[in-house]
């Protein structure tokens, strides 16, 4: 058996068994991430939340994802079909693919390449395209106003995000996550992740990533207020679901980088208990709480609002940020908490 | 499976860039592009330079074939009307693709023909065994061609403050916002409460 598995057929079913693992995981967490946002929203507001399907609800995420398959796909006359329907599935195949690189412990990683965080990148600024080929071949003019300004949101966010990033990686001296990870590595457990020397750049990341995910207080593109639901207006049943599934893989995709960059990833926060992928989870359910409270508790920004606070606030802050963290590794300031790539790698 | 995967990227840049020309929405032509730089960028992960790979994506999918589908979307072009009169272009159209294709001939000769083909391909590159191409990059930008990099960036930093400034209006008579105004506006001086009294009104 064991020589099988060395032969190129036998590696090929390796690496499919590994990806159909990944992608199981991705898929189970989000059927259980919708619930969970709904039940957090709910308890918020003092609701109960979805309770009717299985024990407390928990089928419930399984029922609407059954419903929408079975539902008719509903194109307009005037929609450009190849582009309508490639749409969906461009932002559903994009968020599903940037976990190719992602870490869940020591070695579990589906490609550990070197340019990783680059792909990461790369694959966000891809993202845009489901949402502007949504909204135009919708061929409507709310769908195009809410593509617009997601395109234009997403951009902007991307910009800070990068820079944030890169401090990052000035202190790891790497773009691979295992080596990020492993510079975190230290004798004081939680104290020697890098959201300690990083730590206002922690909270720029996340307030970025809710922009970068059109999640609320930013969700613009969607604002049912004064857009209907923006890019999503003339989707239904699959194509739909597609566009919500990406949505909320991107979401958790975000969970995952937080944890990776600024909290050590599958490090034990405990010195002395062991590592491990529960940590990492751990870690990503933790965010991902995080981010349906933000949903719960904050009102919609206005847009111009955002602009100015992604342009004229976290691009300065963050790009300083990196001036700052450059010369703080380069002269080792503070016990060398700032260069970190000796431990790295 | 090498070949297998340049023959695939090399149908995607080919099919890309045929039906970029062809096709009758300029929308799904910048699609189109789209897929003729991401065969390509597959192209320069199969040379394991997966640095470059990265950038191309970035900078030209994630960024520039971004813009253009804004312009397309949004310029209201009769894109018929163009095409008819392209048959004018095609004899100045024909002659700068030939002598595009002449220079590229030229510049890749020299790293294939002259004298100091030799030297000159072996000269910049350390062996990728050793150092990783994002780390070779780096030293040979932030080491060797410092100053021609950092002129490059100055030439596209004035460049962009030119474009900045060319389209720049200073329109009078429009209300803008204060964002610290706004913020350190006192309640008290902004608001007045008023105590109505039933049926007499203010």
């Amino acid at each position: 058996m064991a020589d099988f598995f060395a032969t190129p057929a036998g590696i090929a079913v390796v690496v499919i068994a590994q990806c159909i693992a990944v992608l199981a995981f991705v898929m189970i967490s989000l059927l259980f991430l919708v619930y969970g946002d709904r039940k957090i929203w709910a308890a918020v507001q003092m609701r109960r939340g979805p309770n009717v399907v299985g024990p407390f609800g928990i089928m419930q995420s399984l029922a609407d994802a059954l419903k929408y398959v079975v539902k008719e796909i509903v194109i307009p006359a005037g929609a450009d079909k190849p582009v309508f329907l490639l749409a969906p599935m461009t932002s559903f195949v994009l968020a599903m693919i940037a976990w190719a690189v992602i870490p869940f412990a020591d070695g579990w990683v589906l490609a550990d390449i070197n340019v990783a965080i680059l792909y990461i990148f790369a694959v966000s600024s891809l993202e845009v395209y489901g949402v502007i080929m949504g909204g135009w071949a919708s061929n409507s003019k709310y769908p195009f106003l809410g593509s617009l300004r997601s395109a234009a949101q997403m951009i902007s966010y991307e910009v800070s995000i990068g820079l944030i990033i890169i401090g990052v990686i000035i202190s790891a001296g790497s773009m691979n996550f295992s080596d990020i990870v492993r510079a975190q590595d230290g004798h004081f457990g939680f104290f020697s992740w890098f959201w300690l020397p990083h730590l206002p750049m922690v909270f720029l990341f996340f307030i970025s990533a809710l922009a970068e995910t059109n999640r609320p207080p930013f969700d613009l593109p969607e604002a049912e207020s004064e857009l209907v639901a923006g890019y999503q207006v003339e989707y239904s049943s699959t194509p739909f679901l597609l566009f919500m599934a990406g949505e909320y893989i991107a979401i958790f995709l975000m969970c995952a980088l937080m944890s990776l960059l600024f909290f050590g990833g599958w490090l034990s926060p405990i010195p002395g208990l062991p590592d491990g992928a529960l940590w990492m989870v751990a870690k990503m359910a933790f965010f991902f709480f995080m981010f349906a409270m933000v949903k719960a508790i904050t009102p919609r920004y206005r847009y111009d609002q955002l602009m100015r606070l992604g342009w004229k606030v976290f691009l300065p802050m963050s790009l300083i940020w990196v001036v700052l963290v450059a010369f703080l590794a380069k002269f080792e300031a503070f016990g060398g908490a700032y260069a970190r790539w000796a431990v790295g790698g | 499976m090498a070949t297998i995967a340049f023959y695939a990227f090399a149908l995607g840049v080919i099919l890309g860039g045929l039906f970029t020309v062809l096709s009758r929405n300029p929308v799904h032509s910048v699609l189109w592009l789209i897929l003729a730089f991401l065969s390509s960028a597959g192209f320069f992960v199969l040379l394991g330079a997966e640095f470059v790979a990265m950038l191309m994506v970035i900078v030209y999918v994630g960024a520039v074939a971004v813009l253009f589908l804004f312009v397309v979307m949004m310029l209201d072009v009769d894109f018929a009307e163009l095409r008819a009169e392209m048959g004018k272009g095609i004899p100045l159209a024909l002659l700068i693709g030939v002598i595009i294709l002449m220079e590229l001939g030229m510049g890749i000769g020299v790293w294939q023909f002259s004298d100091r083909a030799q030297i000159l391909r072996s000269a910049p590159v350390p062996d990728i065994a050793d150092v990783p191409n994002t780390v070779a990059i780096g030293q040979l930008l932030y080491d060797r061609y410092l100053i021609l990099f950092q002129l490059a960036g100055l030439i596209l930093l004035v460049a962009m403050i030119g474009a900045i400034l060319l389209t720049l209006r200073h329109r009078p008579g429009i209300k803008r916002q204060d964002v610290l105004a706004q913020m350190y506006r006192d309640p008290a001086k902004a608001m007045e409460l008023k105590d109505v009294k039933p049926g007499q009104g203010l």
